[in-house]
């Protein structure tokens, strides 16, 4: 009977000693923190991507017509005032989806910053302010401010859309910064790997010699390297992101005003915008496969110093 | 099998020009070993032997003429091609060159592993021949924990588990008794027998004597007979 002893050793185990090369903690706490700030800049991609789209589609579908004289009839006694004229003209237009006189309590709230507390008492001849809210995609009527002028002579519209589109602007030149420092950031990432990589080389340069001898491929070498950076770099990355997270949602709770969530009372992760959730889980993946490619890279540079 | 044509080997930075290289330690070598050939390397220290087994073992390539080993032209091979064929070079290291963190057992499996063997054939290859060096009592110790005639002895049965093409060894003999150096030489012979091609550098006289085969022999990195 053939003598076989229990207990051996598998195949595929660790060849080259890396375990003692790649030092088990100094390339994942150097992955975390460069986690930690790709989770902040894939929050900024996200939040700013959140907010170009509601100021778009929300808030740029609005515009304000101004009513002057809006309690005047347009004819005798039993005829319309000019405000509710302007409503029915505005109710019957393609692309609206609603219109909305502001009450006096509203109208005081615009009026205190520029007149003080007793701006609802001071008696000016104010016009009134309706607030038209487009179908999402809309666009304004061409013909509106002639249709209105026509119905209800003197009232004014105000299209907020190109002073939105700046503000728009704006949020999609904050998307790209964050995403170039998202770049930055995987990048610095790739170097640092790198480095870690070649100093594993270094302080595994005869073992690797002789296991090249004995006539190992670089594919086989480099293998080896990029399995254990992966799971050391997906290790790091999976820390650095959840440690972000309680800070994306306190970041997110803050910024709810701005995407018109003062109101919103939930929880602070429930302010982080939906995109954000499908980027946040992909990280650690994406830093297993930078690792991965780093460290192929540097090993395969580096062997080919051999014969 | 070797086929070596003014062969001259120097020393210096890779990729540097011919002219940048050091002092050569090998001059115009020319040899051939045909295939199941034997044959001594035999020298003074210094003589150039480990340069010519380098360039062997493809640890280097030479800097002037044509070596052709196992059919393969090295100077012009392309650097892919070369594990494959240093899978079929059996080498024993003076320095026995073991992988110290890997057990016995794992050493002497690890050219099967690269080759991609079944684990099972490996694992039968392995525990025979470790027990043919009579070291089956320490598979899981590591080369550390063994004297330096049982690492030798680790390094031989590394060598030869492949059933190699061409065998080279250098001082094999050195850190292993008379008994266990006349076992080595009967696995030498036994393999050279079935047709591997063996050369072996020694300084032991009482060997060469023993066991007469034809020898290479140089001084001052020129060939002087063989």
């Amino acid at each position: 009977m053939r003598w076989r002893p229990r207990g051996l050793r598998p195949a595929g185990a660790d060849d080259l000693g890396l375990r003692h090369a790649l030092a088990g903690w100094i390339l994942p706490f150097l992955v975390a923190a460069m986690a930690f700030l790709a989770s902040l800049s894939a929050g900024g991609v996200a939040g700013t991507a959140a907010l170009a789209r509601y100021w778009r589609i929300g808030a740029g579908a609005v515009l304000t017509v101004q009513v002057p004289e809006p309690r005047a009839r347009l004819g005798g006694v039993d005829s319309p005032t000019r405000v509710a004229r302007a409503l029915e003209t505005l109710a019957a237009t393609n692309g609206v989806a609603q219109a909305r006189a502001l009450g006096d309590a509203e109208m005081a709230d615009l009026l205190r910053p520029w007149l003080g507390r007793d701006a609802e008492r001071i008696a000016l001849p104010l016009p009134a302010l309706i607030e038209v809210r487009l179908v999402p995609g809309a666009q304004v009527p061409m013909d509106l401010s002639k249709r209105l002028t026509a119905a209800v002579p003197g009232t004014l519209v105000e299209d907020h859309g190109p002073w939105l589109a700046r503000l728009s602007g704006l949020a999609w030149s904050l998307q790209a910064c964050a995403l170039a420092v998202l770049a930055l950031v995987a990048a610095l990432a790739g170097g640092v790997i790198a480095v870690a990589t070649r100093t594993g080389l270094a302080a595994r340069r005869q073992a690797i010699e002789i296991i090249h001898g004995l006539g190992a491929t670089d594919g086989y070498i480099a293998g080896r390297f990029a399995r254990r950076a992966m799971a050391q770099t997906a290790l790091g990355a999976l820390i650095g992101t959840v440690v972000a997270l309680p800070v994306l949602a306190g970041l997110a709770d803050l910024a709810r005003p701005l995407a018109g969530m003062a109101e919103a009372t939930g929880p602070a992760w429930e302010a982080l915008p939906a995109g954000f959730w499908f980027l946040l889980p992909g990280l650690p993946g994406v830093a297993a496969l930078i690792g991965w490619g780093a460290t192929q890279a540097t090993v395969r540079l580096w062997l080919r110093r051999l014969p | 099998m070797i086929i070596c044509e003014r062969v001259s080997l120097s020393y210096g930075e890779p990729g540097r020009t011919e002219r940048s290289h050091g002092p050569a330690v090998l001059r115009d070598i020319s040899f051939a070993v045909p295939e199941g050939g034997f044959r001594w390397l035999l020298g003074h220290s210094g003589a150039g032997k480990t340069s010519l087994l380098r360039l062997l073992t493809l640890a280097v390539r030479p800097t002037r003429g044509h070596l052709r080993l196992l059919g393969t032209d090295i100077a012009t091979a392309s650097r892919k091609d070369l594990p494959a064929l240093r899978r079929r070079i059996g080498v024993v290291f003076q320095e026995f060159r073991l992988l110290g963190h890997l057990s016995c057992y794992d050493n002497v499996a690890l050219p099967l592993r690269l080759a991609g063997r079944p684990e099972g054939q490996i694992r039968a290859d392995a525990l025979e021949l470790l027990r043919w060096v009579g070291l089956e009592d320490r598979l899981r110790q590591h080369p550390a924990e063994l004297s330096g005639g049982e690492q030798q002895r680790v390094a031989i049965a590394r060598a030869v588990i492949t059933r190699p093409s061409l065998l080279l060894a250098d001082e094999p003999t050195g850190n292993l008794d008379e008994g266990q150096a006349e076992r080595l030489m009967q696995l030498l012979r036994e393999l050279n027998r079935v047709g591997t091609t063996v050369v072996v550098a020694t300084h032991n006289d009482s060997l060469v004597q023993r066991y007469r085969a034809e020898a290479l022999v140089l001084d001052q990195g020129r060939l002087v007979a063989g």
